[in-house]
């Protein structure tokens, strides 16, 4: 702006020159000498790049390191395979989860007034800010063998511990808040003037939420969907403890990667590690373009 | 409602309940012995220590990334915003592994830090750089929107009163930004502190000099020395309420005082 402006020659008339100035002056108050302008943005640059950039990078040259083929031959590797599938299921099921109650848990929030909610909302919270590996621990404490219910799952036959339903129990805590925390504020800024409307024009409650309550939060519930699986294919340290590290079994693709790299298979351990980078980027660039449709809706719900 | 209430305390509260009600199983006596013992001790002072060492990196860098990003007009301004977020959403073994062979002997980064005689991964040092690395969009992304708020009268008033535009950055902007930087530093603080993907690849993982809490806590865990990894967690526990609970505060008390200006 500062550099546009103080710059543009064709003004001519002395009038504009003199408006120039004073524009050119008014933004000096606002701005720093070139020099450190540039150290400035320099050092952004390359802090971004070097504690950002170029560990990405490291991951996919590290992956093609042997070539081509290399990379495609450890992700074809049966163990490989069944990571990649059980990733996806205990994706599946803590998303699936949270959406539901997400949005259960931010109508509740956001369109009613009841006692303890500044409660509940911290509750929702607190797996942000809770060690992954506590979120494990809280797990093998319940369910496991010394654990509170350890001994009737053992008498009734069911694993949960160092099987599937305990990675998804702990992928589920771990990735509680995202759909919820989406969704809070939009719903809070939408009010509840349409649902009046609509019931009160006679339609039932869920026709209210369906027609009336969705359509308004869509991109909100994609928005929260979309970081709630991030975070659920990428859980590590969580899913580490409750996992048992059954081979071919119970490892997750983080969980595989670091098998492979404490075995010093470098090239297998980075193929799977630029897979999830990959998840990663994708959803970096799907998390800008929704964030474009929230900005636009709110927008339109402004004028 | 009560089926928001009943999914939250199935996954929530019962869990959080049994690891207190876990640790009173311990005597105040045998809880302190654990907490006290040496190697509890080291893990905790790096983990926290480290950690706040890292945030406050990562508060002035993420001061000067977000001034950038807000303030001026560059190539590729609108990439290394998006690039921000990265640390969000990379898995953090991920992370790990690959700050790990970015800082190694052998790695892009590590060779000539070798060369210089700084040895990063497998050292306390390491620890620093990959919470660095998660840090960092805790701060960038609590003050940019504060930043870009900013009402911009306020600097040409105090501009064309007379001061100096550092005079003006120090008098008149860091002041607003205040709540939202130390907000920043809580969460990344927060997050440093639990930390545990990205970490134990570069750590190195000695006992007493660079094991991490969290990792402790694993260690206990499959020695089956339930006790001891409990009152670390607990321990930790405590300590990020307390820090959320600080943010809290911190972030109504900057709303509250918003209508002064």
């Amino acid at each position: 702006m500062t550099m546009q402006i103080a710059d543009s020659g064709s003004l001519t008339s002395p009038d504009a020159k003199a408006r120039a100035h004073a524009l050119a002056a008014r933004d000096n108050l606002r701005t720093e000498p070139r020099a450190v302008r540039i150290v400035i943005i320099a050092l952004a640059m390359l802090f971004l790049s070097v504690f950002v950039v170029l560990p990405l990078v490291v991951v996919f040259a590290q992956a093609l390191s042997k070539g081509i083929f290399a990379y495609f031959a450890a992700l074809s590797d049966p163990e490989a395979l069944s990571a990649i599938k059980l990733t996806l299921v205990v994706a599946a099921i803590s998303v699936g989860l949270n959406l539901v109650f997400g949005l259960v848990a931010a109508w509740a929030i956001a369109k009613f007034d009841f006692p303890g909610k500044t409660f509940l909302i911290t509750l929702i919270d607190l797996p942000f800010s809770v060690s992954p590996v506590i979120s494990g621990l809280v797990f093998v404490l319940l369910f496991g063998a010394q654990g509170y219910f350890g001994g009737w799952l053992r008498d009734h036959d069911i694993q949960i511990l160092f099987a599937v339903p305990g990675i998804a129990l702990a992928t589920t805590f771990v990735t509680f808040p995202f759909v919820a925390r989406a969704l809070i504020p939009l719903m809070q800024e939408q009010g509840t003037q349409e649902e009046e409307a609509a019931i009160s024009l006679g339609a039932s409650g869920l026709q209210t939420f369906f027609r009336v309550t969705l359509p308004n939060i869509k991109w909100g519930v994609l928005y929260g969907v979309l970081l709630c699986n991030a975070r659920a294919m990428g859980e590590f340290g969580a899913v580490s403890v409750v996992s048992g590290h059954i081979r071919g079994e119970t490892n997750t693709m983080p969980l595989l990667v670091e098998i492979l790299y404490n075995e010093y298979q470098f090239v297998a351990a980075f193929a799977i590690a630029s897979l999830l980078a990959m998840l990663a980027l994708i959803t970096l660039i799907a998390k800008t373009i929704l964030e474009r449709h929230l900005d636009e809706g709110q927008d339109v719900n402004d004028h | 409602m009560g089926l928001t209430l009943s999914w939250l305390s199935v996954i929530i509260l019962i869990p959080l309940a049994g690891l207190f009600l876990k640790s009173l199983e311990l005597s105040p006596e045998q809880f302190w012995n654990i907490l006290s013992s040496r190697r509890t001790l080291n893990a905790l002072r790096v983990s926290f220590g480290l950690a706040f060492a890292a945030a406050c990196v990562n508060l002035v860098m993420g001061s000067i990334i977000v001034w950038a990003l807000v303030r001026y007009r560059f190539p590729g301004r609108k990439l290394f915003d998006a690039i921000v977020d990265v640390p969000f959403a990379l898995p953090t073994a991920v992370a790990g592994v690959a700050l790990t062979s970015l800082f190694a002997e052998k790695g892009w980064l590590g060779a000539p830090l070798a060369a210089l005689g700084i040895k990063v991964a497998f050292t306390p040092l390491g620890i620093f750089v990959a919470m660095i690395f998660i840090g960092i969009p805790f701060v960038v992304r609590t003050v940019q929107p504060v930043l870009q708020d900013l009402e911009i009268e306020l600097e040409e008033a105090s501009g064309s009163l007379g001061a100096s535009r550092w005079q003006t950055i120090t008098r008149v902007i860091l002041p607003s930004l205040a709540p939202a930087l130390l907000t920043g530093l809580a969460l990344a603080f927060a997050r440093a502190v639990g930390e545990y993907g990205s970490v134990i690849f570069i750590a190195g993982n000695l006992p007493n000099v660079s094991e991490i809490a969290p990792l402790l806590i694993v260690i206990r865990l499959s020695e089956f020395r339930y006790a001891d990894a409990t009152a670390i967690a607990v321990i930790m526990l405590v300590v990020s309420f307390v820090i959320i609970f600080a943010v809290n505060r911190l972030q109504r008390w900057a709303q509250n005082r918003v209508p002064v200006h």
